[in-house]
């Protein structure tokens, strides 16, 4: 853990990921806000809030291959690290979040936890009877191995989180 | 071509790319885990998960088959490369697979599984940025972690542009990343089974862990119907949230980043649909996962018997995070092509190799380990690397049947059964050497300072003639105390000074003044005759000789703590062997009693300051500029920090050198086969001493092979800062 106990904001900021917290009403607005068109989703599984109407829900293979954005919820984040949870689903949440540019995760104010402790804790948990497979990521995707760092590397180079408080 | 003509070549060619891009991990490193709350409590955790584990592997990997295949997959056990590749073959053939896409994994290297598959038809395309433009240019990684380390953003460019035949030629990282991207995002999208690594397995659910930044092993597994994943068999822990240490460490510990862009955590196989990316049609939800297979394929290949071998075990613990590469000042020099065998590199290369390929493979590179110990620190599931290295070096001595040779046998009294080669011989049996050394001098020196005499050692020690040896003194400093009496009153403690070989032969003058500060500040002090610590032996693999010395050292000042002295040590080389080498060399007992009694120079002196000598009775430094080189195995045991409030607190302005070892380390720099290597290592300790603010200042250093480093790379002569302390 590290020696500060930082907050999810602090730490994404530090990453250079973009969040806002707001109330379910606003997800649609934050969402588009941050969202780059052509945008695709995976339903939200939100009663309470929805998305932008901007924003292709379910999209088809092509659709997601012209996207440039892709929105997928998040199932909790660790503070400490700015590291979001996102699940392995039959409804293609990790191709969405993975085969676009921007990368927009929303997420419940409820679903933080403080460090990596709690994180595996609650893997330990979940992880076989509720999602199965799941990508703990931190930031863009990156890579060093062309002479110097660049963000984006076979997935997104920017990521945005919208986190949702009831 | 000559070894030294061969590292020569190398350092030619990558030292430079591999020099700055190893010392940026690792000061990342340094800087990342300064922010862990408790790095040491974290990596012990990380340490008694591994030791557990592979104590109950067999029965661990019982467990991970039942959860494998009650998740829908297969996990093959393969006992060797023709075995997993084999049943590799025959799944990437059922699917008559024409492109195989794959993600960074060293043991799949460790396979050759690539080759393996082409005899069949079938492409396999690397999706690792890296290792895509080492497959392009048909090169081995030269780093565990980032295997293209060796090749510069221009050269990538100028290897791409010329096989691609760019039209647009590619310059900026950006631009090469864009390319890759866009090539290797057509690859996977046609590929029909994706193979990746594992760093971590968890035989509770099923689930392993892939560390990685770029995103190509999540689009390689999404991609593709079928997954093969392959993992040497000490990849297995107990359960998921043994994870979490790991997790923490392993970014931080190798390129110094807090955490990698993704830790993905799969129980495959996926629920992630399988998709055509051509379909316009389909919603992603209305697609299925239905045809995905996951072949988990354990690769024992000499693993089951290192974990039953009592000084191989350890390596079983690695989790390949590549921190023992970057600190190491001759792999920053040289990279794995040089320090590494058919697989695996760095430090703990030579555990791998020797467990997996062989003894013989391991001793082609493993005298590159100078047995420094910055890796013991910087490792975070504290594995013993230089001890490793140490036993394979004995083994290699021991499996070579030769000739005795009857000059050496004569000169060397050791305990060594098999043959280490000649030169081994020499520098382990140094006690020796420098006893005739002193007997002799100043006519031996003279001797060993002639043109002929150089040539001669050249050739037929491999010691090399642009080193000037160690100038052994008539008198030692043993022989200087045996008529003198302590003259302290009341004493405050008394000690026992260690004559360590090289105070005792040629570094006269700091025995003189330690025994001065320390009589100075109110401590008794003897200077008994003993034996040399081993460390000489031990640094050539020869472990019973080692072994021996240690026994006898502990017996010759055993009487002396009986009596209620602390044993005091100048050369630190000597101290790490009472704190850390004994460990392996003497009963437990034997070896705590000595460690816990014994004490660095610098460090002793810093006790009895805070314990209420009085330091106005030492000389004053009166603001004295000074440079500091701590030593390498001084720093491990956390030793430096010591000596620089010992000169603070006598008024000098100390600064420090970061450099992680001088490259001398011992015989290691005097060799003919590593003189470049260790000059290279030393450039930067010359550099550092030449900045604005360090190029006046008084140089000191703590080791003997420092102080001679730095002797022949700098204008100013150093001193061991005790003699500071004396007008």
């Amino acid at each position: 853990m590290p020696t500060d106990t930082r907050s999810l904001e602090q730490s994404l900021a530090s990453l250079n990921v973009e969040s806002r917290r707001v109330a379910p009403c606003k997800v649609a607005d934050a969402v588009a806000a941050f969202a780059a068109d052509p945008a695709v989703a995976v339903h939200l599984d939100r009663d309470n809030a929805s998305l932008p109407d901007s924003v292709t829900v379910d999209p088809t293979p092509v659709e997601l291959k012209d996207a440039t954005t892709g929105v997928t919820p998040a199932a909790f984040a660790v503070a400490d690290y700015g590291s979001v949870v996102l699940p392995t689903t039959a409804a293609g949440s990790e191709l969405v979040s993975l085969h676009v540019d921007r990368h927009v995760a929303v997420l419940d104010a409820a679903d933080v936890v403080s460090d990596m402790e709690s994180a595996f804790e609650r893997f330990g948990r979940d992880i076989s009877n509720r999602y199965g497979s799941a990508v703990l990521a931190t930031g863009p995707s990156a890579t060093a191995d062309m002479g110097a760092l660049v963000k984006g590397a076979h997935g997104p180079s920017e990521v945005r989180v919208v986190i949702v408080e009831d | 071509m000559s070894k030294a003509d061969r590292l020569r070549e190398i350092m030619d060619e990558e030292g430079d790319a591999v020099h700055a891009n190893t010392q940026s991990f690792n000061r990342g490193r340094y800087d990342s885990v300064a922010d862990l709350e408790d790095y040491e409590a974290l990596k012990e955790e990380a340490r008694t998960i591994k030791e557990d584990a592979i104590e109950r592997l067999p029965e661990l990997i019982d467990r991970l088959e039942e959860t494998v295949e009650g998740n829908g997959g297969t996990l093959y056990l393969a006992d060797d490369v023709a075995d997993a590749n084999r049943y590799i073959r025959e799944v990437v053939g059922e699917e008559s697979a024409k492109t195989v896409v794959k993600s960074k994994s060293m043991t799949s290297e460790e396979l050759d599984v690539n080759d393996a598959l082409a005899t069949d038809g079938h492409e396999v395309v690397e999706t690792d940025l890296g290792e895509w433009v080492l497959q392009v240019a048909d090169e081995a990684p030269s780093h565990i972690v980032a295997p293209a380390i060796h090749k510069s953003r221009e050269a990538i460019a100028e290897l791409l542009n010329e096989h691609f035949d760019s039209d647009e030629p590619l310059e900026t990282a950006e631009e090469l990343t864009t390319f890759a991207r866009e090539t290797l995002g057509e690859r996977i999208s046609e590929a029909d089974v994706g193979m990746t690594g594992a760093n971590f397995i968890a035989a509770d659910t099923g689930t392993m862990a892939l560390v990685t930044s770029e995103g190509n092993a999540r689009k390689s597994i999404a991609a593709t119907d079928t997954h093969v994943a392959i993992a040497g068999v000490e990849k297995v822990i107990p359960s998921i949230e043994d994870l979490q240490p790991f997790v923490e460490l392993i970014g931080r510990s190798g390129t110094g980043q807090d955490i990698t862009s993704y830790i993905s955590l799969l129980t495959p196989p996926v629920k992630t649909p399988t998709i055509n990316f051509n379909d316009d049609e389909t919603p992603l939800s209305a697609l299925d996962d239905d045809d995905r297979e996951f072949h988990l394929v354990l690769i024992d290949n000499g693993r089951m018997a290192m974990r039953n071998d009592d000084d191989l075990r350890e390596t079983l613990y690695c989790i390949r995070c590549s921190a023992c590469s970057n600190v190491c000042a001759n792999f920053q020099q040289v990279g794995g092509h040089a320090f590494g065998g058919e697989t695996y590199s760095g430090g703990i290369a030579t555990g791998w190799e020797a467990g997996v390929e062989g003894t013989d493979v391991a001793g082609e590179f493993n005298d590159l380990c100078t047995g420094c110990s910055r890796c013991v620190d910087a490792c975070p599931v504290k594995i013993d690397i230089p001890w490793i290295n140490t036993v394979v070096r004995d083994r290699v001595n021991r499996g070579k049947a030769g000739k005795i040779d009857f000059l050496v046998d004569g000169l060397t009294p050791d305990d060594e059964a098999g043959n280490p080669p000649l030169q081994k011989r020499l520098f382990g049996n140094f006690e020796t050497v420098a006893k005739l050394g002193s007997a002799l001098a100043p006519l031996s020196n003279w001797l060993a300072d002639t043109t002929v005499s150089k040539r001669m050692m050249d050739r037929f020690l491999g010691i090399d003639a642009r080193r000037d040896l160690p100038e052994f003194k008539r008198e030692t400093l043993t022989e200087w105390c045996t008529d003198r009496d302590s003259t302290i009153q009341n004493p405050r403690r008394q000690a026992v000074l260690y004559p360590d070989l090289y105070t005792n032969h040629v570094q006269i003058e700091r025995g003189k003044a330690a025994i001065r500060v320390l009589e100075t500040l109110g401590v008794d002090v003897v200077v008994p005759t003993a034996p040399s610590s081993g460390r000489a032996p031990l640094s050539q693999g020869m472990v019973e000789t080692a072994r021996d010395h240690a026994e006898r050292v502990a017996d010759s000042l055993d009487p002396f703590i009986e009596e209620g002295r602390d044993i005091v040590v100048i050369e630190p080389s000597d101290l790490a062997m009472f704190e850390r080498e004994y460990e392996q060399l003497l009963d437990l007992a034997t070896q705590e009693r000595l460690a816990d009694e014994s004490y660095e120079i610098m460090e002793y002196v810093f006790g009895l300051l805070e314990n209420g000598a009085d330091a106005a009775a030492l000389c004053e430094g009166a603001g004295e500029h000074v440079a500091y080189h701590s030593h390498c195995q001084q720093r491990t045991l956390g030793l430096e920090g010591h000596t620089v409030a010992v000169l603070e607190h006598c008024g000098f302005d100390v600064w420090t050198s970061d450099v992680e070892c001088c490259g001398m380390a011992g015989s290691f720099g005097y060799k003919s086969d590593y003189y470049d290597v260790s000059m290279a290592a030393g450039d930067e300790l010359r550099r550092q001493f030449h900045e604005k603010d360090t190029q006046n200042r008084t140089v000191v250093a703590s080791g003997t092979s420092c102080l001679e480093q730095l002797d022949s790379l700098l204008e100013r002569h150093p001193t061991h800062p005790i003699e500071l302390l004396v007008d």
